[in-house]
């Protein structure tokens, strides 16, 4: 790996890492919360590349001092109990990258059931963290496969809330702060006209036709986003070699 | 002669003559973690009913909806924590519609327990503003506004999370003694402490029964999460939390600790796999449910035994 990798050797994957750290570009001294491979290499990434401050765990209970690769352990530098991550919660230190069944045009995304409340068609884990998460710091979705089941007109329940359920005369929403959407398509945020969906820019060989056919609401600025950008050496190297060397990445995206 | 201190040593049968229909029931632990699946099969067997549970779900959910056990519950979330993930006889129930649910944020549930604690009947939180766990709660769930205005005048309007008060709260510690005084030796409390004290009648079941001496000499101190004003009865229930994960995970835990085991997944898959048709589950159920704890530990060795010969 000391050959300089011409742009054709990149994955989709490598791509979507790489998107998934920029995320926590300029998050400081916060904790990093990514529940899925493709956002936890991305966090640790940030934290070995422009982010040396971010706090990272293990997922169960131990803050790691160094940054193992996927599925490692190593030193730790502290101890982060569920019950001390809801004081973590509370206090907006963090900024979390959770998955998603749905995802609407303002935000809203379910991961809870389909169907109605009280008699669902499917059930899934219930709301979790995302109604806590969502209010109370930065917030973030990935999304693997970006269809139209996904990202829909509306979703069935608000588990993570959306742009339009803030109350603007209610300070107690004032941190509410989805920053990115990222997918195996592209990177998304919701600054397009009255918080909506807008893209930011489509993974290298996507095209607008693609993201517009699998997406079921109209994408902001969906002709004007520039490609990703691609990995650098360093952190190709790092995703390879150091944080994802068994390809788990790959199982992810395809 | 001073009186002797009490002993609250017990039996499961103790613990579940003492239940009664309609009860409100916490059960520690979270998702499949640490959860006190001894006192959970004991009341998946016995003939108590109509319950409303409150916990951070996992089998033990799963396995008293399957006993037809639950009529409301109380949740956060409801996880398996390995593939695949959601619980089948959860999932079961309320695609059926057989249970009313509170689901809610998981800081909720915490929150909801301090109060409890605290004999207060709500605490303010932000969790849950804006999202559907409002819709969920049929009314049941208010806001409070701050007397107190922020610098720029508006005015906080908040969660008033009420207070989730039990009449019973199961819990599985790993080491304890005779009197209520128990410690866990993992890497995380969960919210055992708070379930206890947010109860009528608190059950603790534990790996291992020692002398208060032993326990207190065996794990640092912070680790002693309950005394004994926090317990009224102690069953010893060895592998208890089996298929759940218990124990020392870090080799934290001193040297007289010996319980530590991690999650059964094999045996989780298991008990998936056989909720898929009647027959498999009437077998499952028949083998490892209806029957006893000594029973249940005997049947699980020879299914591990069983396993291994069919490799």
């Amino acid at each position: 790996m000391t050959d300089t990798v011409t742009d054709t050797d990149i994955t989709r994957a490598e791509v979507c890492v790489v998107a998934c750290a920029e995320i926590f570009s300029g998050a400081g001294e916060i904790m990093a919360s990514p529940m899925a491979p493709t956002p936890l290499i991305g966090a640790r990434l940030a934290r070995l590349t422009t982010e040396p401050d971010l706090l990272i765990t293990d997922g169960e209970a131990l803050i790691f001092a160094d940054t193992p690769a996927v599925g490692a352990s190593g030193p730790i530098e502290g101890w982060m109990p569920f019950r001390k991550v809801f004081d973590v919660v509370a206090s907006g230190r963090r900024h979390v990258v959770m998955g998603a069944n749905q995802i609407d045009r303002h935000g809203n995304q379910n991961l809870s059931a389909f169907g109605p409340l009280q008699q669902p068609t499917r059930q899934m884990f219930g709301v979790r963290g995302a109604p806590g998460n969502t209010v109370n710091h930065p917030t973030s979705y990935w999304v693997a496969r970006h269809s139209t089941r996904v990202f829909g007109d509306s979703v069935d329940i608000v588990s993570g809330v959306g742009y339009d359920q803030i109350d603007p005369e209610n300070p107690a929403f004032d941190d509410l702060d989805i920053h990115r959407v990222v997918t195996n398509l592209g990177v998304f945020d919701f600054g397009g006209p009255d918080h909506t969906f807008r893209a930011l820019s489509l993974h290298p060989g996507v095209t607008v036709a693609e993201v517009a056919e699998n997406t079921g609401f109209e994408v902001a600025d969906l002709d004007k986003a520039p490609h990703t950008r691609l990995p650098t050496d360093e952190e190709l190297t790092l995703i390879r070699e150091v944080l994802d060397p068994k390809g788990v990445r790959n199982r992810e995206v395809r | 002669m001073p009186a002797a201190p009490k002993d609250k040593t017990s039996t499961l049968d103790d613990v579940i003559g003492e239940l009664r229909d309609g009860m409100t029931i916490g059960i520690g632990g979270w998702g499949s973690r640490r959860k006190p699946m001894a006192l959970v099969r004991a009341l998946a067997r016995s003939d108590v009913k109509d319950l409303t549970v409150v916990t951070y779900g996992g089998p033990d959910l799963g396995l008293l909806c399957a006993a037809g056990k639950v009529s409301k519950a109380y949740y956060g979330f409801v996880s398996l924590d390995s593939p695949p993930f959601y619980d089948p006889w959860f999932a079961r129930a309320r695609t059926t519609g057989t249970i009313t649910v509170r689901e809610m944020d998981e800081g909720m549930v915490k929150c909801g327990l301090e109060a409890a604690a605290a004999r207060l009947p709500f605490l303010p939180i932000r969790a849950g503003l804006g999202s559907d766990v409002v819709e969920f709660w049929e009314g049941e769930l208010q806001t409070v506004t701050s007397p107190y205005p922020d610098a720029d005048g508006r005015t906080q309007t908040l969660i008033a999370m009420p207070a989730l008060r039990l009449d019973a709260a199961f819990v599985h510690l790993d080491l304890a003694d005779s009197r209520g005084n128990a410690a866990y030796t993992g890497v995380d409390p969960y919210f055992d402490d708070l379930f206890c004290a947010a109860a009528d009648r608190r059950y603790l079941e534990t790996d291992q029964l020692v002398s208060t001496e032993v326990l207190v000499k065996s794990v640092p101190t912070q680790r002693l999460l309950l005394n004994r004003m926090n317990v009224d009865r102690v069953v010893h229930a060895p592998n208890g939390a089996h298929f759940t994960f218990a124990g020392a995970a870090n080799n934290a835990a001193g040297a007289n600790v010996t319980a530590d085991y991690g999650r059964d997944e094999a045996f989780q898959r298991f008990y998936v796999e056989s909720t898929k048709d009647a027959e498999t589950w009437t077998a499952f159920s028949e083998r490892f449910l209806v029957v006893d704890e000594e029973t249940y530990q005997r049947e699980i060795e020879a299914w591990r035994t069983e396993q291994e010969e069919a490799k």
